[in-house]
C-alpha cells in the first residue's frame, strides 16, 4: 500500500487500486481521513511506504529540483531526482548566433559561476581557431582573477544556503553579504552583477576601470577576516557537525563511477584539480594549494570549499599584483588579430557608456580596413575552421567542459556543456538512499547543484 | 569513407587512392554561386563539388596518443577483436585524439580503456550528441570524453550511426555516469542507447514530440516588435554560414 503526498487524483481517503496495492493520494488537510482509512483497511505490513514529492518549488532544493522520495518511516528507500524544469535551450540557441554572441547565452547556464561558463566556451573557440598562443597575457590574468573571485562568490552561496537549509540563518546572511561584495566588484569591472559576457573569444571585453584594483585590494584586506568569522560559526558548531559529519557518504570509487568531480572528489582525498593537473589561462604560474579532506562526507566538502576560498584569495592577490605592475606600452586585453578581435571599445562619455570616440574617429576617419573589419565582425562574425574540440576548466562545482563543433561557418554548429552540477546530481541517490530523510537536505546541499547549469 | 581505410603508411599510390576516394563521395553542390537558372555566366555551370572524404590521421600520432593506440590494440587483440576492426578511424586534431569506434565494439573498447592499467580512463565526461545533417548514413554522432586521472590524459570516443537506425549500445555498465548523459542525448537527438536501465526523457516533458537539438528541428520563436520595426525570430534572420 502506497501513500502519495502531493499527488493528483480522486478523493483523498477513498484510495484507488494501483499495481502495488491500494494507493492513497494526500492533497492536504485530509491526513486524519487517510490514517483512518489505513487503520480500517488492510494488512499493516503493507502500509509502510510513503511516496513524497519534494519540490520542484521547495526552498531547500536549490532552485527547481524535484526529488521523489519513497519513505519507510523516516528512512529513504528510494530517491529519484527529476530535473528539466529550468531547461531553456541554451545550447540550441547558441547555434543560431555568432561565435561571439554565444558568450551571452552560455553565461546564463550556471548562473552562480558565469565567468567559468564564459571562459570554458572562449577557450574552446580559441582552440578551434588555433589562436591560444596569441591571447594577450593581460587578458589571461584578468580571466584568472575574475574566475577566482567568482569561485569565492559561488562557494559563499553554497555555504550560505547550506547553513540556511539546516536552519542557520546567520550563516546565510554572513555568506551572502560577502558574495554581495564580490558582485559589487563584478559590477565595477564588467558593468553587470551577473550575465556578464565579460570573457570574449580572443580576450576580455574591457580592461579594468579606474579604481578597480583599489577595490580588489580593499576586498582582499577584509575577506580573510570574514572567512574566519564564517568558520567560527560553522567549523565546530555541534548542531552543524551533527547534521553533516558522516552524512551523505560517497567514496572515491563512487565518485569515479558517477563521474563526480570538484569539491566532492577532493573531499575523498584525491587532489584532482584541473588548475593544477591540466592548467589553462596560465594557472601553472600561480602559487596555490589544492585542499583535500579524506572524510567523504558533507562536512569534508564544506571544509574543502572553505579552504578553496583561502586559496582563491592567494591567486587573486597574485593576479592583482601582476595587473598593478609596470605596464608595457602596448598591452591589450583583446587579441590583436583584426579578423577575430572584437573591434569596438566602450568609453564613458557625457551621455553615458557608448562607443569610444577614439574608435569611431579611427574607423570613420583614418582606416578603411578598420571600418570593414568592424562591420564584418559585428554583422557576420568570424569564421571558425572545421573541427571539434573539448576544453575543461575547474569550476566551483567540478570539471566544466565545453564540446564545441564548427562546420566552418560563423556560428557554432554545436556547443555542448558538460556541466558538473548535472553530473554530480546523479550521485544524490547514492548518497541519500538508506539514510534518514533529514539527511537528504545536507546531501543535496553538499553537492551544490545549480539548476541553471543542470538544465541549461 | 570506403570500407577499408588505407593502411597507415607504405602505400605506394596514396594520392591516387585519395583521389578515387574523393570521387566516390556524394555531390554536395553543383555550379558556381548557387544559381539554378541561366543567370550563371561564369562558365562553372558544370562544376561538381563533392563532399570531402572524412579525414584520418596516419601514424605516428604524436604525443602520448601512440601509447594509447598500442595499449588498446594489445588489449583488443587479446579480446579477439582487432584494433582496426573496432576502431574505424583515428583523428588527431588540435592536440586531441579521437577514436571513431564502430558501435558494436563500443562497450568492449570502453571497458578496455577503463580496466587496462596502462590506459586507466577512470572518468567519463558523459555523452555529447551531434547531428551532422549532411553526413548521409552517419548523421548522428555520440561523442564521449574520457579522462585518465592516473596518467593525466584525455581521449575522445566517437560513434556515428545512421538516422534510420539510431542505436548505440549503452555505456552505463562501464561508466554509470553515462546514465543521465545518455538520457539527455536520447532526449535531444533521438539516439537510442540499447541496454540503458531507463531511457526516458530528462530535460523535456515526458510527452514531448520530437528531439529538439536535431538540426531538422526548428528553433522556433516569434517576431519581436520594437518601436514600430519588426525583428524576425533568430532562425529566420540573415545567416552567413
Amino acid at each position: 500500500m502506497t501513500t502519495q503526498a502531493g499527488g493528483t487524483g480522486g478523493p483523498a481517503a477513498e484510495g484507488t487500486e494501483g499495481t502495488e496495492g491500494r494507493v492513497y493520494n494526500v492533497a492536504g488537510g485530509d491526513w486524519d481521513e487517510v490514517v483512518q482509512a489505513l487503520q480500517d483497511g488492510a494488512d499493516p505490513e503493507d502500509t509502510e511506504h510513503l511516496v513524497v514529492n519534494m519540490g520542484p518549488q521547495h526552498p531547500s532544493t536549490h532552485g527547481v529540483l524535484r526529488l521523489v522520495l519513497t519513505l519507510n518511516g523516516e528512512t529513504v528507500t528510494e530517491l529519484r531526482p527529476v530535473i528539466g524544469y529550468l531547461h531553456t535551450g541554451i545550447e540550441k540557441s547558441m547555434e543560431f548566433r555568432t561565435w561571439t554572441q554565444g558568450v551571452t547565452f552560455c553565461t546564463r547556464a550556471d548562473y552562480l559561476s558565469p565567468i567559468f561558463n564564459e571562459t570554458v566556451y572562449c577557450l574552446a573557440v580559441e582552440k578551434l581557431l588555433g589562436v591560444e598562443a596569441e591571447i594577450p597575457e593581460r587578458a589571461s590574468i584578468l580571466r584568472v582573477m575574475m574566475m577566482e573571485l567568482n569561485r569565492i562568490a559561488s562557494h559563499m552561496t553554497a555555504i550560505g544556503t547550506f547553513g540556511l537549509e539546516l536552519g542557520a540563518t546567520t550563516v546565510f546572511l554572513y555568506a551572502v553579504r560577502e558574495r554581495e561584495r564580490i558582485l559589487d566588484l563584478f559590477e565595477l569591472i564588467t558593468g553587470l552583477r551577473m550575465n556578464h559576457a565579460y570573457v570574449r573569444p580572443g580576450g576580455v571585453s574591457q580592461d579594468l576601470p579606474r579604481g578597480a584594483l583599489d577595490a580588489i585590494r580593499e576586498f582582499l584586506g577584509r575577506m580573510p577576516h570574514q572567512l574566519a568569522e564564517l568558520r567560527s560559526l560553522m567549523d565546530a558548531n555541534p548542531l552543524y557537525l551533527g547534521r553533516t559529519k558522516n552524512v551523505a557518504y560517497l567514496d572515491l570509487a563512487g565518485c569515479m563511477a558517477l563521474g563526480v568531480t570538484g569539491p566532492l572528489l577532493r573531499g575523498t582525498g584525491l587532489p584532482w584539480d584541473l588548475r593544477k593537473s591540466q592548467p589553462y589561462c596560465g594557472y601553472e604560474t600561480y602559487d596555490f594549494e589544492v585542499p583535500t579532506q579524506g572524510t567523504c562526507d558533507a562536512y569534508g566538502r564544506y571544509l574543502v570549499r572553505m579552504a578553496e576560498c583561502d586559496e582563491s584569495l592567494k591567486i587573486i592577490e597574485q593576479a592583482s599584483d601582476r595587473l598593478a605592475g609596470p605596464r608595457p606600452e602596448h598591452d591589450p586585453v583583446m587579441i590583436s588579430d583584426p579578423k577575430i578581435g572584437w573591434p569596438a571599445k566602450l568609453a564613458l562619455g557625457g551621455d553615458g557608456l557608448g562607443n569610444s570616440p577614439d574608435h569611431i574617429a579611427h574607423i570613420m576617419g583614418q582606416s578603411m580596413e578598420a571600418l570593414i573589419h568592424h562591420f564584418k565582425l559585428v554583422t557576420e562574425g568570424f569564421r571558425v575552421p572545421v573541427g571539434q574540440v573539448y576544453t575543461a576548466v575547474e569550476s566551483p562545482r567540478g570539471e566544466l567542459g565545453c564540446h564545441a563543433v564548427s562546420d566552418g561557418g560563423t556560428r557554432p554548429y554545436r556547443a555542448h556543456f558538460r556541466d558538473p552540477s548535472f553530473t554530480n546530481l546523479q550521485a544524490v541517490a547514492a548518497m541519500a538512499e538508506g539514510g534518514m530523510i533529514a539527511d537528504v537536505i545536507p546531501a543535496v546541499a553538499s553537492i551544490d547543484p545549480v539548476m541553471g547549469g543542470v538544465d541549461r | 569513407m570506403s570500407e577499408n581505410p588505407p593502411p597507415n603508411g607504405a602505400e605506394p599510390d596514396e594520392a591516387a587512392l585519395a583521389g578515387q576516394e574523393r570521387l566516390n563521395e556524394q555531390v554536395v553542390r553543383t555550379g558556381m554561386f548557387g544559381t539554378q537558372t541561366t543567370g550563371d555566366t561564369s562558365g562553372y555551370g558544370g562544376l561538381q563539388v563533392r563532399r570531402p572524404p572524412p579525414p584520418f590521421t596516419p601514424r605516428p600520432y604524436g604525443s602520448y596518443f601512440d601509447e594509447i593506440a598500442d595499449a588498446l590494440s594489445t588489449r583488443l587483440e587479446a579480446e579477439g577483436s582487432g584494433f582496426d576492426e573496432a576502431v574505424e578511424r583515428v583523428i588527431v586534431d588540435r592536440g586531441e585524439l579521437t577514436l571513431h569506434v564502430r558501435r558494436e565494439h563500443l562497450v568492449t573498447v570502453a571497458r578496455q580503456l577503463r580496466d587496462e592499467p596502462s590506459l586507466a580512463f577512470e572518468l567519463c565526461g558523459g555523452v555529447s550528441g551531434v547531428h551532422y545533417l549532411a553526413d548521409v548514413g552517419r548523421e548522428l554522432h555520440a561523442v564521449y570524453h574520457l579522462v585518465s586521472i592516473t596518467h593525466n590524459r584525455r581521449l575522445r570516443l566517437e560513434v556515428s550511426v545512421p538516422d534510420a537506425d539510431p542505436h548505440v549500445p549503452s555505456l552505463v555498465s562501464v561508466y554509470p555516469t553515462c546514465n543521465w548523459h545518455e538520457r539527455e542525448t536520447w532526449d535531444f537527438f533521438g539516439i537510442v542507447f540499447d541496454g540503458h536501465p531507463g531511457l526516458t526523457r530528462i530535460e523535456m516533458p515526458d510527452d514531448w514530440k520530437g528531439h529538439p537539438q536535431r538540426k531538422d528541428y526548428p528553433l522556433g520563436g516569434i517576431p519581436v516588435e520594437y518601436r514600430g520595426a519588426t525583428v524576425p525570430p533568430p532562425d529566420e534572420r540573415r545567416s552567413y554560414s
